[in-house]
């Protein structure tokens, strides 16, 4: 893992300071709302319905059981006990008083953690692949570019004040697992023929109220580039984007309005002048950071087979739970863990502090001290010995985290909705736990299979419901909750965005037509072994529309 | 009839304005019926404000139903009483406190 140097820490302790000292002005009363909120959300704090929410950073979403107990401190001492992961790879809290603030980022600095450029018009944390350094399939580690990107785009004096916020993802895998195609730069590393490093770079996709997906605008950028043509991008997009409307000012906007052609040549034309220039990352320095996230020493564990077969034998929850939560390592002793957040009527990603500490327990003893959080808002373990499954598997049920149904239908992204977020229209949670609690029964689950539900309630989209296969979006309408539905959409290699199935339904209404959807999909699939994403690209809408609106067209 | 609501600056608390202060809870808030209420509240939200004492000030909407203030919008019906999905969260959770939202 990235272990901060002089600077790293000098720099964060610095805001810490600096922001404590912000805080004591607002509190005296020295400073207005209208200077504070500014300084305030390029530390990570918002104001909610109840309270200040405070957002903190977990860069490309790698943690260890250190920092991971202190979430659980911050959760215990200055929260209600519990954080909310979030589809961002960061951790949010719903309760911290604003003259908190200052002790909770004192004690994330100790622990090498900030909640700096969670906010604001600036680039924001880098996600990356939930199993980087772990995945079979993986060309390459993407966390040291994420890393590289990160020191580069702290505080940045040209692009800390864009047009609008700016989200990069990276992905070392052919299989997506970072939904880069929906982010306003998402970056693909791959090897050439001769086997250097480089990547495909996509522009303008997104979410939110004009959901876009991105352009390729180059293939294979030489890895020594990264920084040069990230920085040819940012200077188009900060010279270019919109500041006159809150609503276009993504690039995403920029370079549907421009064309991705044209936008690829104004990009080209900006590098032309800078490459080769002193943003071009020496090899020493990637390989540098690259043995940050050294992999860990993974000895050879080969009893691992026998040990879960016995296991498999005496235990069909744990054969379940091996068959969905646990994928194949590039090493075969090994597997990453996924530690479903999502329970049976369960808030979406949310853990309590006695679980945060119990996962890092977990992660010292069993996964060389590594933790994840994954933009589906659960936390990976991603090198546990096969050998040492089961009891992982035991204490994940002791602590109530051992729920089999990683990329299942009650495996929902949900946003916190009008139960906490002061933007929200309406709720997300309950249609999530009321969802999981109708589809509960795994057997179903697991018949149903792969299937993407993800639920926001508003139309800033942070449930990524326009990549869910089923997606929900939360409206208030004439006063009251409606949720529009839309099928189709996939944040993956594949990416699509959903589209609006017909009129929307009411909070007691949204559960019935969910299974609506689920039962025609059930029906009409070739094979069990077509997923519900693949049906519907085959089907189109009309069989849907047909099973959730036909009686309504008889009745009229 | 309408309220004057907003959140503490300390700590970000849902408060209300009742008898020349914020409160914590919605029942006993000052209610007004007409336009110059209205005026008065908007009038002592925004002095408050400017004041650094609370922040989102708003005037809202609210019903008498059963002899109990509730608001009209799902929103403000969830800051009074605390999210919908966990009652051992909010201002329902503490004593002698406001109704769950729905």
């Amino acid at each position: 893992m990235y272990r901060y140097d002089e600077f790293d820490r000098d720099f964060v302790n610095a805001r810490v300071a600096e922001f404590a000292d912000q805080v004591d002005r607002r509190l005296a009363g020295r400073i207005t709302e209208d200077q504070f909120r500014p300084l305030r959300l390029m530390n990570g704090v918002y104001l909610q319905l109840h309270a200040y929410m405070l957002r903190v950073a977990i860069p490309y979403g790698t943690l260890n059981a250190r920092q991971m107990r202190m979430l659980a401190h911050i959760a215990r001492t200055y929260d209600k006990g519990y954080g909310h992961f979030t589809t961002r790879q960061n951790i949010q809290y719903n309760w911290p008083a604003l003259s908190d603030m200052p002790a909770i980022l004192a004690d994330l600095a100790s622990v090498e953690m900030h909640a700096i450029q969670t906010s604001g018009n600036c680039i924001r944390n880098v996600t990356a692949d939930h199993f980087a350094g772990a995945a079979a399939d993986e060309v390459a580690d993407p966390r040291p570019y994420a890393e590289i990107l990160r020191q580069w785009s702290s505080v940045h004096p040209e692009f800390s004040y864009l047009p609008r916020k700016f989200k990069i993802a990276v992905t070392g895998a052919p299989r997506d697992r970072a939904a880069i195609q929906v982010h306003d730069i998402g970056l693909h590393l791959k090897k050439d023929a001769a086997g250097k490093l480089g990547f495909d770079v996509y522009v303008g996709g997104g979410q939110g109220r004009t959901p876009i997906v991105a352009r390729k605008i180059r293939d294979f950028l030489p890895e020594e580039h990264l920084l040069s043509y990230t920085t040819a991008i940012m200077r188009v997009y900060n010279l270019h984007g919109r500041r006159d409307n809150k609503y276009k000012a993504r690039i995403k906007i920029l370079v549907h309005e421009t064309g991705a052609d044209e936008f690829a040549r104004q990009v080209e034309a900006e590098w032309a002048a800078l490459k080769d220039g002193q943003l071009t990352l020496p090899d020493s320095d990637i390989r540098a950071i690259e043995a940050y996230f050294a992999p860990p020493p993974l000895t050879p564990r080969p009893e691992g087979d026998e040990a879960v077969k016995l296991a498999r034998l005496d235990s069909r929850s744990f054969s379940e739970w091996l068959e969905q939560n646990v994928v194949t390592h590039r090493h075969p002793d090994y597997a990453a863990v996924t530690i479903s957040l999502k329970g049976i009527g369960e808030a979406p990603g949310d853990a309590t502090d006695e679980q945060m500490d119990a996962v890092a327990d977990l992660a010292e003893r069993y996964a060389f001290d590594e933790i994840r959080v994954s933009h589906e808002q659960n936390l990976i373990l991603p090198h546990v010995a096969r050998a040492d499954l089961k009891a992982v598997y035991d204490e994940l049920v002791r602590i109530g985290l051992a729920t089999a149904n990683s990329n299942l239908i009650t495996d929902i992204i949900a946003c916190p909705g009008l139960d906490y977020c002061a933007l929200a229209n309406a709720r997300s949670i309950i249609v999530a736990q009321n969802i999981s609690r109708r589809f509960a029964a795994l057997d179903r689950q697991r018949d149903i299979g792969e299937l993407k539900l993800k639920i926001s309630g508003c139309i800033n989209a942070c449930g990524h419901h326009h990549v869910g296969h089923i997606g929900i979006l939360g409206v208030e309408k004439k006063g009251a909750e409606l949720y529009q539905i839309t099928l189709g959409g996939s944040g993956d290699e594949n990416t699509s965005i959903g589209e609006i199935v017909g009129r929307g339904f009411g909070p007691e209404e949204i559960t019935g037509a969910v299974e609506t959807i689920v039962d025609t999909y059930l029906a009409l699939r070739s094979a069990p072994s077509e997923r519900f994403i693949d049906a519907y690209r085959r089907l189109g809408p009309q069989p849907f529309k047909e099973a959730l609106y036909a009686g309504e067209a008889k009745a009229a | 009839m309408k309220v004057l609501t907003a959140n503490r600056l300390t700590d970000g608390e849902a408060v209300w304005y009742a008898a020349g202060g914020w409160q914590e809870t919605l029942e006993g808030a000052e209610t007004v019926a007409d336009k110059d209420g209205e005026a008065r509240l908007e009038a002592i939200g925004a002095a408050a404000f400017a004041a650094n004492q609370v922040l989102d000030v708003a005037v809202i909407d609210v019903v008498l139903a059963a002899g109990v203030l509730v608001p009209t919008r799902l929103r403000e019906r969830i800051r009074a009483a605390g999210p919908t999905n966990r009652n051992d969260l909010g201002k329902q959770a503490r004593p002698l406190a406001a109704p769950a939202a729905a």
